[in-house]
């Protein structure tokens, strides 16, 4: 295994940041650990690169434990945290630079891991690390991450804050770095970044809510969803909430998916209530479940 | 070795580029040196007095003329009455009042002593205490030759000499003491923020999940600044010798090594403040509060250490400022050589090897 | 629904030195209408919207936000509208109650009116539990919904929301948006601001920022059926790859 968690919890005084929390990643996997803020993802990140100590349980990374090893570790994975966290006031090369020195190698050695990347940057090598957009500093944190070939690739939240675009870019390049014998483990709050690793761990408030691939979790989700839709999107919503029969309500875009408490639904009969309650133009369809709608139920 | 250049060169990076703190490096420094230097002083020049002459001697106006001939008085009104003296004070014009007895040179002549009254405006104390010190100097010199015609007087002429600094140049007291405090503000606080600001951006977590050992960490932060506090040693010193007339009996070689040392003394404190603030306004507010209050109070820069209280003498021997006085004063104004101050110099190596152990055991390899 | 036009923006500029952060952008928001004020970070929203609510000069073009112009009545502006920044601005050392009246006395609530409200708000987020509770203490979603509340406490006509669901889990932007529809439903004006592209298809409208120009605008329906697209992160996808 490349990442192995036992049983870790961590407490900050009263507040309890992870929970009984296992699992394990395989080597060159694509893991995503997906939760909103606060739910523990980037304190269990610096527990695994050995910057906290667990108040309970074991991990180690490559084989290595992350108490008793942790100067092994850190020679031998990549970490990016989240936020921005390069030097600023240094130039994309120089940054670059830094870090492969740091790691003792230098950008030649290992370019052909970044070139990808670094292709994106290249004409804004000279660019203070400060002046860069969102995205094209993400993409900058990603090479200075990888510059020493590491083993394990720990990224914690790269994509939030950055646009669309960049956001899928960094993901594509995920992609193809997991062809490069990389593991990565990767933290985000977007659940539809989640669809696209091999698996993933659902976590809210410092416990694991269930761990697997993307399809066999929205698989598991135990209703059938409909979309719902009528003329006025808060009437709707109220009516649905009032409904004596429902199970949960919840408005995704122009659609509200809701499931029914009852066996035996049938859709029918929830279209005469909301044109009884003066509703029109309702359309009430099955649709397939989503990571984000098994994350709401398991959360619940 | 090659990690350590690297860290070094970031380092320099962040210096340049940083316009605060090349501020704080450089501008502070040059600006405290010609403040101190030029508005601090406490001697008198060209002070303005005036004189109530109810004689009109020969001697009195003898007197007078050696008063107005030197450059420290500025004879500014000859009043004729007792009753101008107060209004004079009072609108500010002057600063000290001789006031001559009548049938002066008489009474000095027959009744072997005639009164010279000199007021002064002690609103300014220590001004006054000079004033007064000067003109009595002025009138003894005077008394000296006027006596040496007469042979039966028998006098005890107390004689005395201010060694190493004879005109009382307070430039000889300030420039050693400026040029301390300087160098230890400037060389610790710049290296206190460094390592806080490493924690405060986020850059810290990465360099700990990486091969750099702490130590690396502490001296590549540290080396930079060297260089850096090194020029600006010299330049005060050129600035003292060449502005403010300072002379530097030593040897100028020693002042450097000196000099040195106690930078990195300074450097080496800054980065333990930095490994145990949280933040670089924390870092700031210790070195501005915690440093610069006790080099200015318990150095030996303004007050003498030896007229304080026991504990707070104990308490000044703690403080590496008041060492390098010693060492800087010795240097530049008596000229004394290694042989005199080698016990000075090991107490500061001794302290700079206790900060920089200290740091590297403070420096926290995980973030809690 | 009442057609009155409670935000009037023409040619709104905003240049910081030669740097055009926004870029002499048009458009219109009618009353009780949710606006979705979509873009990437850095494209200008945050900017345009600190000119709305009258905290930033703009450099030219004209702007009437509640029936106040933001170059001459900027105060006016500021006692009419509600704003929500990015960070939920409350204060983390104080209780949820001393939020509440801190806030209403700004507004200039009569301390009767402010114990009411108090009152109406707590029960209706169901804060009961930790009204003497430190805000600070709180869960980030029951912040975000608290901080909502308040800014609707003098009852604006317009409330401006910046990047208001910033990292709070599905469930809770989910309830928040509920109460976004519940303040438009009684005849508040929405004006929000978000990077998430699934939130805008909770908007009437929404105009999407591309490097200080507004470069769409309309309603998530047509904006999806005019890129060929079934959902909003793909019309922006298509947009800004030109």
């Amino acid at each position: 295994m490349s990442i192995s968690v036992k049983n870790v919890s961590k407490s900050y005084k009263k507040v309890k940041a992870l929970q009984d929390i296992s699992f394990e990643v395989k080597p060159n996997e694509l893991f995503g650990l997906i939760g909103p803020d606060g739910a523990g993802k980037t304190t269990l990140f610096r527990i695994l690169t050995t910057l906290l100590f667990p108040n309970e349980g074991t991990a180690t990374v490559s084989g290595f434990d992350v108490i008793t090893d942790y100067k092994k570790i850190r020679k031998s994975v990549g970490y990016m945290p989240g936020k921005f966290s390069l030097y600023q006031d240094l130039t994309v090369e120089e940054n670059l630079n830094f870090f492969a020195t740091i790691f003792g190698t230098s950008i030649e050695e290992n370019y052909d891991l970044i070139k990808d990347i670094y292709i994106q940057m290249e004409p804004f090598k000279n660019r203070r690390a400060g002046k860069l957009s969102g995205g094209m500093k993400q993409k900058l944190a990603l090479c200075c991450a990888l510059i020493h070939k590491p083993k394990v690739l720990f990224l914690d939240e790269p994509t939030t804050g950055v646009d669309p675009v960049s956001r899928k870019e960094f993901w594509d390049m995920l992609k193809r770095l997991q062809q490069k014998n990389i593991t990565i483990l990767v933290s985000t709050p977007y659940m539809d970044e989640a669809a696209l690793c091999d698996r993933i761990a659902l976590i809210q408030d410092g416990k694991i809510l269930e761990i697997d691939t993307p399809e066999a979790i929205v698989k598991h989700f135990p209703k059938q969803i409909y979309n719902v839709r009528a003329n006025n999107m808060y009437q709707l919503i109220t009516c649905l909430n009032e409904y004596q029969h429902n199970h949960s309500v919840f408005p995704f875009g122009e659609f509200v998916h809701y499931t029914d408490s009852r066996k035996d639904f049938n859709p029918n009969e929830l279209k005469l209530y909301l044109e009884s309650k003066k509703l029109s133009d309702i359309e009430i369809e099955k649709t397939k479940a989503t990571i984000e709608d098994t994350f709401m139920e398991l959360a619940k | 070795m090659n990690r350590f250049i690297g860290f070094v060169k970031k380092e320099f990076y962040h210096i340049f580029r940083d316009r605060r703190s090349l501020f704080i490096l450089f501008g502070m420094p040059i600006a405290q040196i010609m403040l101190f230097g030029f508005a601090i002083t406490n001697e008198i020049n060209n002070v303005d007095i005036a004189i109530l002459d109810h004689s009109k001697d020969a001697v009195t106006q003898e007197i007078i003329n050696k008063i107005s001939a030197s450059k420290y008085f500025s004879i500014k009104q000859l009043i004729t009455r007792e009753a101008d003296i107060a209004p004079i004070f009072q609108k500010g014009h002057v600063k000290a009042v001789l006031n001559f007895e009548k049938d002066f040179s008489q009474k000095l002549i027959k009744a072997h002593g005639a009164n010279v009254q000199i007021i002064t405006d002690a609103t300014d104390p220590n001004t006054a205490n000079t004033i007064s010190n000067y003109v009595n100097a002025i009138l003894q010199q005077y008394q000296k030759e006027v006596n040496k015609e007469i042979v039966n007087s028998y006098q005890i002429v107390p004689q005395t000499r201010m060694v190493y600094n004879p005109e009382l140049k307070s430039v000889y007291m300030f420039v050693p003491g400026v040029m301390t405090i300087i160098l230890m503000l400037v060389s610790a606080m710049m290296t206190s923020i460094s390592i806080t600001r490493e924690k405060e951006l986020g850059t810290m977590e990465i360099l700990l999940v990486s091969p750099l050992k702490p130590i690396l960490v502490i001296v590549g932060k540290v080396f930079p600044y060297i260089f850096l506090s090194i020029i600006n040693a010299i330049i005060i010193v050129v600035l003292s010798i060449f502005i403010f007339k300072m002379p530097v009996q030593g040897s100028l070689i020693l002042l450097g090594m000196e000099s040195v040392l106690f930078i990195i003394t300074a450097l080496a404190l800054g980065i333990l403040i930095s490994t145990i603030s949280a933040t670089q306004q924390t870092a700031m507010m210790i070195s501005l509060m915690g440093l610069m209050l006790p080099v200015i109070l318990l150095s030996g820069f303004i007050f003498p250490i030896t007229s304080m209280p026991l504990p707070l003498q104990i308490i000044s021997n703690i403080i590496p400022a008041k060492w390098f006085i010693i060492i800087i004063k010795g240097i530049m104004l008596k000229g004394v050589g290694l042989q005199y101050i080698w016990k000075e110099t090991l107490i500061l190596i001794a302290m700079t090897i206790f900060f920089i152990a200290l740091s590297v055991k403070k420096y926290k390899i995980r973030l809690e | 629904m009442n057609n009155s036009k409670v935000i009037q923006v023409t040619e709104l500029t905003k240049m910081f030195g030669d740097f055009t952060a926004v870029n002499s952008i048009t458009f219109e928001v009618k009353k009780g209408e949710i606006f979705g004020f979509l873009g990437a970070n850095g494209a200008g929203k945050t900017t345009a919207m600190k000119m709305l609510i009258g905290i930033s000069k703009p450099t030219s073009g004209k702007a009437n936000v509640a029936g106040f112009d933001v170059f001459t009545q900027a105060e006016d502006i500021k006692k009419n509208i509600g704003y929500m920044s990015q960070k939920f601005a409350l204060y983390d050392d104080l209780t949820v109650k001393e939020n509440i009246t801190f806030f209403g006395g700004i507004y200039g609530l009569s301390r009767k009116r402010i114990k009411e409200k108090s009152e109406t708000l707590i029960k209706e987020l169901g804060l009961e539990k930790v009204t003497n509770t430190l805000v600070g203490a709180l869960p980030l979603g029951w912040k975000q919904k608290l901080s909502f509340s308040v800014s609707l406490i003098h009852d604006p006509k317009i409330v401006f929301l910046d990047e208001p669901t910033g990292g709070v889990d599905p469930i809770t932007r989910r309830q928040f948006w509920e109460m976004i529809y519940k303040a438009a439903h009684q005849g508040t004006t929405i004006f929000v601001t978000t990077h998430y592209m699934d939130e805008a298809e909770y908007c009437d409208r929404v105009s999407i920022m591309v490097n200080g120009k507004i470069e769409a605008l309309n309603t998530p329906k047509i904006l999806k059926e005019q890129f060929k697209v079934d959902n909003m992160n793909d019309v922006f996808l298509k947009l800004a790859r030109g």
